[in-house]
């Protein structure tokens, strides 16, 4: 995960050589972005809400400790337990054991963006448990051995004949000649073969996008009903969520699940929405007996309190990263980070230190449409800033890049000194160019001129027409 | 301390430095019972505030756009009838799946004498089944239905055709009404292990974004609203 993030460039590079990926990314602007935009112009209280949702989390992250406090003992009062996860290591170990303790040979998944995180699936099967996920998107990811690539829509990156390609690799005793050339083929096969999984697994484990307080209750939002059938049918149902996804009351999740959905998708409400409260119920017919809680900090109690807080308002709906130009041209892997896009930019140093993030920060041409369409209104281009300040100030950039930067620091805050070197060089470099207007190679600059011209200076600097204009008007 | 102790202590100890709490916090707890005990509401959205008869035309209305079927019934005797004709239909075999609910088993079976009924938790076999919903909201088309004898929450999930019966008086407009009318039922603080708010027929986009119905749960979705 580290060693990818550390090649970002090359990744970035290939991806943008990438034709079907490129091909696929289209998708994201004709989809997610204008169902968006639809969904949020029949809703006059959108914005309002966004304030409101957002005044929640602030409450809720402040009163973080007496909140948790309050969900736990409501799950407990419920007949269900809560763990508490310091680390990713500690949660992959609390989830093994309860596996163990339920004698679990099969494990059925719904989407978890934290198990993502923590690295569950390998832990689990290296100790010989059988994990399979459920989410259509996740499971063609699982089956292919890659990582998502959208928070929301795992593979996004892909398109129909690949995933008809690994269904046929994968689906052994089929028949070879079966249609799947459509979408709903694939659907279809996929229903099959995960029914059986369902039916057959002995723990169900999911994530949550919202916790509430108010009735200990875990609350997911899908579209599939795999989540419903992995909390369900298994004998027990385990809960992988992180600290900050709780909210107060049952009021605070109506206002947050207007925003969630209409941000990702652009549906008014996705078509479940389901509440979980503690295990099966005396005089219930069905349900798991057993309803476990592990609650993750893994460097989320570190962002509190601080200028990365605002990042624990993030309901993960995945608006920011269907508007980043950066996202929408290399898409989510070459982000090399579980969290792709402006989010990823910006969790993956407070998460993992700056060291396995280097070039994340950068990745970003800080135009402001993620702050604009969060439903949270998180400043990420501001945080983005924050963590180009920490790499500079702890010397992380390369030599060249600070000496370039020290160069021209210096020269810009010397009015005169700078005024005499654009005079010059303004004229020299507009000569440089032969006339054309434009430079195809810089030495230095290579990587901008490989894959586009860069405009030559016309003549003179503002400065200068600046002050030749208010001469005129003078006269 | 156990190390489950341990862990839950270094957590909540590293949040509450991080905030810079001091020990005596009197007033943030009084805060944080005040808003458990009140749950104030927040804006609920013009489109949510109807009058009774609006609510129906606008659940019906959310949830055929979201891919649901709907019909609407007189009397018991009209939904039976909705149901017997929507199974002979779509071609099933007048076999349904229910749970122990009262208020489904008082419907006139009577007067659909070749429909049987088997009782309890879905199995794989199932092919269509039927639940109550306890109350809907009609801003989004949304049905909470919620776990327990009466409806197992398997039910929503595991046959291919749902079918949900809703009386017209249990639809309200938003969200928050609905769970005042649930909170009537279950006490303040509680709920039933499950509530289920479903909006449509099971869908998944995943593939190049094209919707597809019946990913994992019901490929239909058929609500009867009564009266």
């Amino acid at each position: 995960m580290a060693e990818a993030t550390l090649s970002f460039k090359k990744a970035a590079a290939k991806a943008v050589a990438d034709g079907e990926l490129q091909r696929a990314l289209q998708n994201v602007k004709t989809g997610f972005v204008a169902k968006r935009a639809a969904a949020k112009s029949k809703l006059p209280e959108f914005d309002g809400l966004r304030t409101e949702a957002r005044a929640i989390k602030d409450h809720t992250l402040t009163h973080l400790d007496l909140y948790l406090e309050a969900y736990e003992s409501k799950v407990v009062e419920s007949g269900g337990q809560v763990h508490f996860a310091p680390t990713a290591a500690d949660a992959r170990d609390i989830v093994l054991k309860l596996c163990r303790e339920h004698a679990a040979k099969l494990v059925a998944k719904g989407k978890s963006m934290v198990s993502e995180e923590i690295g569950l699936n390998a832990h689990l099967q290296a100790a010989g448990i059988e994990v399979i996920e459920t989410d259509l998107g996740e499971y063609i990811v699982q089956l292919r051995g890659e990582t998502p690539s959208h928070i929301i829509a795992p593979i996004i990156h892909l398109n129909k004949e690949a995933v008809a390609a690994d269904f046929r690799r994968a689906h052994k005793g089929r028949l070879t000649s079966r249609r799947l050339s459509d979408v709903k083929d694939l659907v279809a096969e996929a229903r099959a073969v995960l029914r059986e999984k369902f039916l057959f697994a002995d723990v169900g484990i999911t994530g949550a996008n919202l916790l509430i307080a108010e009735t200990g209750s875990s609350v997911i939002v899908t579209n599939e009903g795999n989540g419903d059938l992995t909390s369900t049918l298994p004998r027990a149902h385990i809960v992988i969520a992180s600290i900050e996804k709780i909210v107060p009351t049952l009021e605070d999740a109506c206002t947050i699940l207007r925003l969630l959905s209409r941000s990702a998708t652009g549906q008014d409400i996705t078509t479940y929405t389901t509440f979980t409260t503690g295990p099966r119920r005396e005089g219930d017919p069905d349900g798991p007996t057993a309803y476990h809680v592990v609650l993750l900090d893994n460097g989320r109690s570190d962002m509190l309190g601080g200028i990365f807080q605002d990042m624990l308002c993030c309901i993960r709906c995945g608006a920011c990263l269907n508007h980043c130009p950066v996202y929408g041209t290399i898409g989510g892997h070459a982000y090399g980070s579980v969290y792709p896009g402006p989010i990823g930019a910006v969790l993956t140093p407070a998460l993992q230190g700056l060291d396995h993030a280097r070039d994340l920060p950068n990745a970003s041409s800080l135009c402001g449409r993620c702050e604009e369409v969060c439903p949270m209104s998180i400043p990420l281009p501001a945080m983005l800033r924050a963590w180009r300040e920490r790499e500079f100030a702890q010397g992380k950039r390369s030599w060249s890049e600070r000496l370039a930067l020290k160069v021209w620091a210096f020269v810009a805050k010397r009015p005169r000194l700078y005024h005499a070197i654009a005079g010059l060089g303004v004229p020299l470099l507009m000569r440089l160019a032969g006339g054309c207007g434009r430079f195809t190679w810089l030495p230095f600059g290579t990587s901008w001129t490989r894959v586009r011209d860069l405009p030559a200076p016309e003549g003179r600097t503002f400065q200068q027409l600046y002050a030749k204009a208010q001469r005129r008007d003078r006269q | 301390m156990s190390a489950p102790e341990e862990a839950r202590a270094a957590v909540l100890a590293r949040i509450r430095s991080a905030l810079g709490i001091a020990k005596l916090d009197r007033a943030r707890r009084a805060a944080v019972a005040r808003r458990l005990e009140r749950h104030p509401r927040g804006t609920i959205p013009v489109q949510a505030l109807l009058g009774p008869a609006a609510c129906v035309s606008r659940l019906a209305e959310m949830l055929t756009t979201q891919g649901a079927e709907v019909a609407r019934a007189a009397t018991p005797e009209d939904t039976i009838n909705a149901i017997a004709s929507y199974l002979a239909s779509n071609n099933l075999a007048p076999r349904l799946r229910t749970g122990a609910d009262p208020r489904l088993a008082a419907l006139p079976w009577k007067a659909a004498w070749d429909i049987s009924r088997a009782f309890g938790p879905a199995e794989p076999s199932d092919k269509a089944c039927l639940s109550y919903a306890l109350v809907a909201a009609a801003e989004t088309g949304t049905l909470f239905l919620v776990s327990g004898a009466y409806n197992p929450t398997t039910l929503n999930f595991l046959p291919e055709f749902h079918m949900v019966l809703v009386k017209a008086p249990d639809i309200v407009g938003s969200y928050e009404e609905a769970w005042d009318r649930l909170r009537g039922i279950y006490g303040e603080r509680a709920l039933p292990r499950t509530v289920n708010m479903i909006s449509g027929p099971s869908r998944t986009a995943d593939i190049e974004q094209t919707i597809v119905t019946g990913a994992h749960g019901p490929r239909r979705l058929y609500v009867v609203i009564q009266g």
